[in-house]
């Protein structure tokens, strides 16, 4: 059968079972768009490429499946670099398609003519130029196998017009030929054997849980192993809801703004499990004070993560999932040494205590005064589906949401981790919402955040996907304000937005949606209730929150973990 | 002048005028032959701030792989992550680290010298004794090449400089693991019967 090189990307397409794509056409992706006509493929129109690469991370985060996105060259090709980054970062596995002018014409500086594989080689898992239609299903399976597999990620694929115009011989590969490419999932047997041992040898240990566990479907496996052991539990920013909050061994999230309990438990232990997270800078705080007494078990997929920051005491490579299920097959194995394990009942006794003694805490005057940022939040996660997907901006509202929300299911938390890319929040709840239809999903935004992806809402409106937006408005770029505040003796620089310019409502109805304000605690119930009614269309609510409020507790950048602030009142910790 | 040889022993060492010493490692990398890879891995070392110190890239006897080797500053970062993200670039297939002391190392140099009627036989002589060549003859400058250990280039070029160096380049050193010394035979014998 002989197909355009078009038409062979998008039955390429078909066959990786891909049911929808984010895009905006132009001239180099043109012939490619013509197809689409005829393929039962769902293309959503976005305002801007940025949008349609943060709705293909939506997408893979709450579906696990690949995000498709296609644009077309030159400034389409770089307004997606930013979603890439990120994508990179929070090894989200998207598929990116690019138009490129035609293969006669690269280098020459032609109209729209970027260098789109060589801008995003460090964003990207891999990127493919195609210089022949004949390769064009290889790339395709190539390009989903690379981004799904291993430590998922995001690759590009580069097309060049001609190529979409050239004639080729269908055929679909029945496998990948990479010989460079072979990532290890299972983890060796005598590292899971000395990981099994430091586990009952510990007096102190904590699981540090982080995305991979999430990437690597692994909850129920991890579930298992914390009833076995009895261990308790951190989760990272990246892995919100890989564990349950309700659950008592869950100490929530750690880090520059995780609470005191999560911070000190690892701070103290002697023993860190590290699954699937990466030793972020905002996870250690300083990183040779970070967990000083504590060996290190460390498993990752990538084996360029064990011991790039922390040098770990065993090494793991391999997938979270298998290896946990392979370390709980170990314990059961040895009842024995299960029997004689050291009796952590002390330390969760602690860890218990701390959580006691340092809640997070705010304080909501009364219902007519200010609102708080955090009374919000809570006052919305009690009025919405226990699994309702919440999806935020960056800020000191991703971090409040992170803080104040119960995370009780896997992959209900969407969020920018490792880029911290505001504007994500908007685009990125459309693509999960498409993911995921039946569910509720909401955005919990930044007023800065929303000004910079807002149009994606038009998208919505115009698409019926009806994602709800809980706009947190302070007026301020507050998470830098709060920097400004603290560091740099109340010496505001370029922080100050508006409180109603724009007019936030106005706005999102020009748009389409439904929109509300909300400027004291007792409008708040009512206003999430009306907005659970509606179902047709968008819905953004603006509350207008207190400028003043800062994230607490806080670890202040460059200072151990052990100098955590734990409110305004500057109240040192330990 | 007397002038003898004292032939590299290999070290990874090697002496830096203000610094101290800068630790260097060989790897000879495996990568697919397309377009674009040596860009994937300059690119990579210089995001993640890894320091290349010498780098020559050539086809293999298969056309579908060229072998790249790299020396490299191992005080920018650990010699494990270097590899280690060089193994996640795709287009890389296999990643040897070359122990000095279990590999072959050679390099090739090229200089043209001031060398005057005066001066003209001493530099002769000296290219003799490293077992060079003279390639290019001018009226008051020879152009000379010589091959081997890197070390040895060392001690050739700071020997040169003296009569004056005008133009000098070095290709960066290839190398190879060492040759297994002992009989395979045995081995081979308990392998498959009949
Ligand atoms: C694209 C981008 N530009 C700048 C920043 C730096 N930054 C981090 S948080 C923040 C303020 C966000 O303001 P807003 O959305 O209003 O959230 P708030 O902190 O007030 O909750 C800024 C500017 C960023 N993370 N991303
Ligand atoms: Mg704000």
């Amino acid at each position: 059968m002989k197909l355009t090189g078009a038409q062979a990307l998008i039955k390429s397409l078909e066959m990786q079972g891909v049911d929808v794509m984010f895009g905006l056409p132009g001239g180099a992706i043109l012939p490619v768009y013509d197809p689409i006509i005829d393929s039962p493929i769902r293309h959503i129109l976005v305002r801007h490429e940025q949008g349609a690469g943060h709705m293909a991370e939506g997408y893979a985060h709450a579906t696990g499946r690949p995000g498709v996105a296609m644009v077309t060259s030159g400034p389409a090709a770089t307004n997606i670099v930013t979603p890439l980054a990120d994508a990179y970062m929070d090894s989200v596995p998207i598929v990116v398609i690019t138009g490129q002018v035609a293969t006669n014409l690269i280098g020459s500086d032609a109209f729209q003519e970027a260098d789109t594989t060589g801008i995003t080689m460090s964003v990207t898992k891999h990127n493919w130029l195609v210089t022949d239609a004949n390769d064009i299903p290889n790339v395709v399976a190539e390009a989903f196998h690379v981004a799904t597999t291993g430590r998922p990620g995001p690759v590009l694929i580069d097309f060049p017009k001609d190529v979409a115009n050239a004639e080729m011989d269908w055929y679909w590969p029945t496998s990948v030929d990479m010989p460079g490419y072979k990532p290890n999932t299972r983890g060796h047997s005598k590292m899971i054997a000395a990981a099994v041992k430091m586990l009952f040898e510990a007096a102190k240990p904590v699981f540090y849980v982080g995305g991979g566990v999430l990437n690597a479907r692994g909850s129920e496996a991890l579930a298992e192993l914390v009833e076995i052991t009895g261990i308790p539990v951190v989760t990272t920013l990246m892995a919100r809801g890989a564990f349950p909050d309700d659950h008592p061994l869950c100490l929530g999230m750690p880090g520059m703004h995780g609470n005191y309990t999560a911070v000190t438990a690892m701070q103290k232990s002697d023993l860190l499990i590290a699954l699937g997270s990466r030793f972020d800078d905002r996870v250690t705080g300083k990183l040779d004070g970070f967990a000083p007494g504590a060996k290190v078990i460390h498993v990752d997929i990538d084996p360029a993560e064990l011991g790039k920051l922390r040098r770990p005491d065993v090494p793991i490579v391999g997938d979270c999932r298998s290896v946990i299920e392979d370390i709980i097959r170990a314990i059961k194995a040895d009842p024995d040494a299960y029997q004689q394990r050291t009796d952590i009942s002390d330390w969760v006794k602690t860890v218990k205590q701390w959580q006691e003694k340092y809640p997070l805490k705010y304080e909501q005057p009364a219902l007519s005064g200010v609102l708080k940022p955090q009374y919000v939040i809570e006052k919305l996660r009690d009025a919405v589906p226990s699994d309702t997907i919440v999806v935020s901006g960056v800020g000191q509202h991703q971090m409040w949401a992170s803080q104040y929300w119960k995370f009780n299911y896997p992959y209900t938390w969407i969020n920018s981790g490792g880029l911290g890319t505001m504007g994500f929040a908007v685009p990125a709840a459309i693509g999960a919402k498409v993911g995921k239809p039946d569910r509720t999903v909401w955005a919990i935004d930044g007023d800065g955040c929303f000004q910079m992806t807002a149009q994606e809402l038009v998208t919505a409106s115009m698409e019926r996907i009806p994602i709800k937006v809980a706009l947190l408005n302070n007026s301020y770029l507050g998470m830098v304000r709060q920097w400004q505040e603290m560091f740099y003796g109340e010496r505001y620089s370029e922080v100050y937005l508006s409180p109603d310019l724009p007019d936030y409502v106005k706005w999102a109805e020009a748009m389409g949606c439904a929109s509300f304000r909300v400027e004291n605690a007792e409008e708040v119930g009512p206003a999430i209730e009306k907005a659970n009614e509606i179902n047709d269309r968008p819905v953004v609510i603006e509350f207008r929150t207190d400028s003043s409020e800062k994230v607490f507790p806080m670890v202040p950048a460059g200072v151990t973990n052990d100098n955590i602030i734990l409110g305004p009142e500057g109240l040192n910790g330990i | 002048m007397s002038i003898s040889y004292i032939p590299g022993n290999g070290s990874y060492i090697d002496a830096s005028e203000n610094a101290g010493v800068i630790h260097h490692h060989v790897l000879s990398v495996l990568v697919e032959n397309r377009a674009g890879v040596l860009a994937r891995i300059a690119q990579l070392f210089s995001r993640r701030g890894y320091n290349i110190f010498s780098l020559a890239v050539a086809p293999t006897d298969d056309s579908r792989f060229s072998r790249i080797t790299i020396v490299v500053d191992v005080d920018s970062a650990p010699l494990e992550q270097i590899t280690k993200q060089l193994h996640k670039l795709i287009n890389v297939i296999k990643i040897s680290e070359l122990d000095p002391a279990d590999s072959v190392e050679c390099e090739l140099l090229v200089a043209t010298v001031n060398a005057d009627i005066s001066s003209r036989g001493h530099v002769m002589e000296l290219v003799a004794l490293f077992d060079g060549k003279i390639i290019d003859v001018g009226v008051d400058k020879l152009t000379v090449l010589a091959t081997g250990e890197p070390s040895k280039l060392d001690d050739f070029s700071e020997l040169l400089s003296s009569f004056g160096i005008v133009e000098l380049q070095r290709t960066g050193r290839v190398a190879l693991a060492k040759l297994e010394r002992q009989s395979n035979k045995l081995k081979n014998t308990t392998g498959r019967a009949g």
